[in-house]
């Protein structure tokens, strides 16, 4: 999981080829408490880098999930809206959606795993 | 239930004990069950004679069993006063809860609501038979015109989000008839009520969000970002002072900005309560706010009534506010008609608001006076910065660098570090005997603790808070472990609350 990059929304992404892979970190995970509902976008939905595309819902507060790149969504993870704790860091079961890049040179402005844990510490 | 007491001599019901309590919860609580699980099968509520010479036509013989309880009129009578004790509402004790100025209802307002005038008027009758109400109501108008210095006052909207709701189609259709089609887009900080995007989703804008993190403030900088060249800003939503209980100083140079690039400033007036008599919105830029009159002007949640949330407008935007307002024509008043102004965004609801709310509102205004409503306002900055004051070396107080507003916000930072969170600060107030103050928000905020002690609250009533937040930042440190436990005397303890919103159960089926 070291080549995961991370946003300041606390998205993780995955680079494969053209296409980035992005669910939400452990940070995250921690920070919105237990979480009761994951709604996902369509698959084919064209997305703007920054652009809310999917809603996690805890029993604290609603939040949006931003896509981290621009492009069209390929792929969406149908097995999480029922396997909630899968929602996580994790790459094979944890994933929300897949995203082709329009411009994969956007992807190189992110945060490596350390960077992140310096950035969230700070949020303390 | 095993450790709690249990009498038997109570019918169908258990008694509970419950320890003393700091803020006078003692005594005796009811275990209750449901309507459905207390009757009993061999025994009707009521008896209805037989009628001679004619077919029965109602009770269980005719029409068979429709699942409605059985139970009499005394056993019905006890159940929802049983269930009543649950309750806790602001005539019980102090009720900190952040941003809803839970302050006490005075009885004056009741006495005057019920005065048969105004009890009894009917919304239907003919203006020349209410004009004592219309009187009343225009009085209202004038006075939330002059305490927010917008003269343009619409009383109809039924509650705050519905005043939120009003405040956006007034500059709506201000927007289409200037023919600004290209004006989308309304700016929302992230620090906001979640009704602010909400209602700005509902009129058809899309929101722009600015951050507020870094100080808890609006900055001119971060609005300039958001603004950009203000082509398709068609207006911002703020709320002054904001939730982190700060007035937001560069009010006056972002509305400035903001109506440069032709936009409109709406603000939400859930705080409003920190500003009476001191500051006139209109004064600092705003274009059209809600004022809710169940929080501000007494009646909150739980204390009085529904909720009331009038708009009060500029002159420009007047023309295009909610139908029906309160004319006053020579000495005569009246309601306008559907279409009498047609540049109004239209009508929003039956009849003319919350008519209860607006004579209790106007009996709070006339009964404080100007001067009482400005000392209103103080007391209850005074009040927050009493507990800011003497709490934020028990908790940490993210802004405390200057003075709160009407009320103050606290974090779990120093409680995490012994495993203790803001729910279980929450949980320990309940079993202490206290409403918990409002919990993880504002959002911007990790872990918010904010308090809003409002004006009516004794030294005495703070101090019994005080006393009891540090004993539980005191059992923090040295016996964390017990507050995860909490409440341990109330009917219930910790609620499933994931299980709730997964597999809610919304009606009762019977278990056999």
């Amino acid at each position: 999981m070291s080549d995961m990059q991370y946003t300041n929304e606390h998205e993780w992404l995955k680079i494969d080829g053209d296409t980035a892979v992005v669910g939400i970190t452990t940070y995250a995970r921690h920070a919105l408490g237990d979480i009761v509902f994951l709604e996902l976008p369509d698959v084919g939905r064209k997305v703007a880098k920054g652009e809310d595309f999917a809603v996690v819902e805890s029993v604290k507060a609603a939040s949006e999930i931003y896509a981290p790149v621009t492009g069209e969504i390929t792929a969406i993870n149908d097995n999480l809206p029922d396997n909630l704790d899968d929602l996580k860091e994790d790459l094979d079961k944890g994933w929300i959606v897949k995203i082709k890049m329009d411009n994969p040179s956007e992807a190189s402005e992110y945060m490596d795993k350390t960077a992140y844990e310096t950035y969230t510490a700070g949020l303390e | 239930m095993s450790d709690l007491a249990m009498n038997d001599n109570l019918d169908d019901n258990t008694m509970i004990k419950a320890p003393a309590m700091e803020d006078g919860n003692r005594g005796l609580h009811y275990e209750e069950n449901l309507l459905w699980e207390k009757e009993r099968a061999d025994r009707p509520g009521v008896d209805f004679p037989q009628p001679e010479g004619m077919k029965l036509r109602t009770g269980f013989e005719a029409r068979g069993d429709i699942g409605l309880p059985q139970n009499s009129e005394p056993q019905t009578v006890r159940h929802f006063v049983r269930l009543s004790t649950w309750n806790y509402s602001i005539d019980h004790g102090f009720f900190p809860l952040g941003s809803c100025t839970m302050k006490h209802n005075p009885r004056l307002n009741e006495k005057v609501a019920r005065l048969p005038g105004f009890a009894f008027a009917h919304p239907m009758q003919p203006a020349s038979t209410v004009q004592g109400a219309l009187a009343m109501m225009y009085e209202l108008q004038n006075w939330l015109a002059t305490l927010t210095g917008l003269p343009g006052v619409c009383l109809t909207p039924a509650a705050g989000a519905h005043g939120e709701l009003a405040g956006i189609m007034t500059i709506k259709k201000a927007h289409e008839v200037k023919g600004n089609t290209h004006k989308t887009v309304i700016l929302v900080p992230d620090s906001a009520h979640g009704t602010n995007p909400a209602t700005a989703a509902m009129c058809g804008y899309t929101i722009r969000s600015i951050p507020t993190r870094e100080t808890g403030r609006l900055t001119v900088e971060a609005f300039k970002e958001a603004l950009g060249d203000g082509n398709d800003v068609a207006g911002m939503m703020v709320t002054n002072p904001n939730t982190c209980g700060l007035f937001e100083k560069d009010i006056m140079e972002i509305a400035d900005l903001l109506h440069k690039a032709d936009g409109y400033f709406y603000c939400d007036g859930a705080n409003f309560n920190a500003l009476v008599g001191k500051v006139r919105p209109g004064d600092f830029g705003v274009d059209v706010m809600h004022i809710n009159l169940h929080k501000t002007f007494s009646t909150p949640h739980g204390g009085g009534g529904p909720g009331s949330g009038p708009i009060c407008t500029t002159e420009e935007l007047a023309p295009f506010m909610p139908s029906p307002i309160v004319i006053k024509d020579g000495e005569e008043f009246h309601l306008e008609e559907d279409g009498e102004r047609e540049t109004s965004c239209g009508r929003l609801r039956s009849f003319q608001g919350q008519f209860g709310m607006h004579v209790r509102a106007l009996t709070y205004m006339l009964s404080h006076g100007g001067d009482g409503l400005k000392q209103v306002s103080e007391d209850a900055v005074l009040n927050a910065n009493y507990i800011l004051s003497q709490l934020k070396d028990d908790f940490y107080a993210p802004f405390a660098d200057s003075p709160c507003m009407h009320e103050c916000i606290f974090t779990e930072r120093l409680q995490k570090e012994n495993g203790v969170t803001t729910l279980d600060v929450a949980k320990t107030l309940i079993e202490r005997g206290f409403h918990p103050m409002t919990v993880y928000f504002p959002l911007i905020v990790n872990g918010a603790m904010l308090i809003e002690p409002t004006e009516t609250e004794s030294k005495d009533s703070l101090d019994r808070f005080i006393t009891v937040m540090k004993d539980i930042a005191n059992e923090a440190k040295t016996n964390g472990d017990i507050l995860h436990e909490n409440p341990v005397s109330t009917p219930r303890r910790r609620l499933d609350e994931v299980q709730a919103a997964k597999e809610p159960i919304l009606r009762w089926k019977d278990a056999g």
